[in-house]
């Protein structure tokens, strides 16, 4: 009980029931985590189709094509973070909960990450594995996928936000982020290639896991206050 | 000092006081860069190696140097738009974005002119080249946010929270693409390492690079003012203003 006499979930309530709520919507629209993952297979059956079935070209490109089909996957899906609640109102009632707008950032991301991205990484070695990339790649491409992706969950959700209340944001989300994703994709395909090649690749997860930190301390801050100025 | 920025920040003040200083700016850009483009085209040696292409310099260095230096006061303006909500701030960087982004051009195309009789190709994947361009990008994406929201207010905070996210990137992104340079191809050439150049070489650069800041100056005052007007004009100064300039009896 506070002085006014409201009770007030604790954080770590608040961020259960949103983040149950999240997960739920998405459930019962599976569409949302199908697609995205639908989108990376085609993405990359058409490329054997485009440049080569040569295992050993194809091979060579693997690390790019994947990462950049699961950087476009994720995009796509980032442009409905917050385009339904903000139609729907939902995006008021976060923004007066009594808790840091950041940690409700946050959770929206995690949520994200956890339906999008995750499923993209869990599914990408099996497309390694079509492109021919060595077996020995498969672990960094997994490792990188998983700390990289929710670097672009993240930056993606302060494009998202800015957007939230722009009808057909689409080709714009994707103006104002693929910029800010260059250093996710130098980092994430270069520690695949490299384990490709037999080199270590542990500096490279070392600076997407940099990167990472550095996202979730400051973006959340960017995505709220872009939410505020969408609501303004 | 307060009292001044105080000033500085509100349009009419603003308005009159460019007023006053524009012609100086643009004689004084003008003649700076008639002295350095001169000197650099006519007089100053030419490279034992590159011949006259060496040239392109005088233009390509500082355009290079305003392309970034733009989008640090971008962020600068957005930072003063989000903490004390200086409109004429906004009204800086809406002017500021598509110059900002003409000098990031300008750097890229005399950077391919001269790349071709000097490195052989319009274009390659050197570190310092794609960074620009993705500078370029980050431009493009500016614009194209101011452009996509109507409503004046939010897209200057919306701008202003993309500049500042973009400013504390734009490191990472510099620094990773010239990781994933030396990772994928040894550089053949570098933009940094440039040879020692002679004293008459590199000094015209100065009269350019000066010149050409004043000249940004000049063009981007210049459009802050006429956006200054638009957005005020139902204001009663921006209507004496209009007024005035368009020689119709004060009709406010």
């Amino acid at each position: 009980m506070q002085a006014d006499g409201m009770v007030r979930p604790s954080l770590t309530r608040a961020l259960g029931a949103q983040l149950r709520r999240d997960l739920l919507l998405v459930f019962r629209h599976p569409q949302d985590v199908v697609n995205p993952l639908a989108f990376l297979v085609m993405v990359t059956t058409l490329f054997p189709l485009a440049v080569t079935p040569e295992p050993s070209r194809l091979a060579e490109i693997a690390p790019g094509v994947i990462w950049v089909g699961a950087l476009l996957a994720t995009l796509l899906s980032l442009d409905n973070l917050f385009r339904g609640d903000a139609d729907d109102g939902s995006l008021e009632l976060l923004l007066l909960a009594p808790h840091a707008l950041y940690f409700l950032v946050l959770g929206r991301a995690l949520a994200h990450w956890l339906t999008v991205a995750l499923p993209l990484a869990v599914c990408a070695p099996l497309l390694g594995y079509l492109l021919s990339l060595a077996p020995a790649a498969m672990g960094a491409l997994f490792l990188a996928l998983l700390i990289g992706t929710p670097i672009l969950s993240l930056v993606g959700a302060i494009g998202a936000a800015l957007l939230a209340g722009v009808q057909r944001g689409g080709v714009l989300l994707f103006l104002l982020v693929l910029p800010l994703f260059v250093p996710v994709l130098v980092f994430g395909a270069g520690a695949v290639s490299a384990a490709q090649q037999g080199l270590d690749y542990s500096g490279q997860l070392a600076i997407l896991g940099a990167l990472l930190a550095l996202a979730v301390t400051l973006s959340p801050f960017a995505t709220g206050a872009a939410l505020r100025i969408t609501l303004s | 000092m307060w009292n001044w920025l105080h000033k500085l920040g509100s349009p009419p003040w603003f308005y009159r006081m460019t007023g006053n200083w524009l012609p100086w700016i643009g004689a004084a850009a003008a003649l700076l860069l008639g002295v350095g483009v001169t000197w650099g085209l006519l007089f100053a040696p030419q490279d034992y190696q590159q011949g006259h292409t060496v040239r392109i310099m005088y233009i390509h260095v500082p355009a290079a140097i305003l392309a970034q230096s733009a989008y640090m006061m971008l962020a600068g303006a957005g930072i003063v738009v989000l903490v004390w909500r200086v409109r004429l701030a906004d009204m800086f960087a809406e002017a500021c974005a598509p110059v900002g982004a003409s000098m990031t051009l300008v750097a890229l195309f005399t950077g391919s002119i001269w790349g071709k009789p000097t490195w052989g190709t319009y274009w390659e994947w050197d570190a310092r080249l794609t960074s620009v361009l993705i500078l370029l990008f980050l431009y493009v994406g500016m614009i194209a946010l101011r452009a996509a929201i109507r409503e004046a207010e939010a897209a200057a905070r919306a701008c202003a929270i993309l500049a500042v996210v973009g400013m504390v990137n734009i490191p990472i992104i510099k620094y990773s693409v010239e990781w994933w340079n030396t990772l994928h191809q040894p550089a053949s050439f570098s933009v940094t390492e440039k040879p020692a150049m002679p004293p008459e070489m590199w000094l015209p650069l100065l009269p350019c690079l000066f010149g050409l800041y004043l000249f940004f100056f000049y063009v981007v005052l210049q459009r802050t003012r006429t956006t200054a007007l638009r957005r005020e004009r139902r204001k009663q100064w921006a209507r004496a203003e209009i007024c005035r300039q368009l020689e119709v009896p004060g009709a406010v």
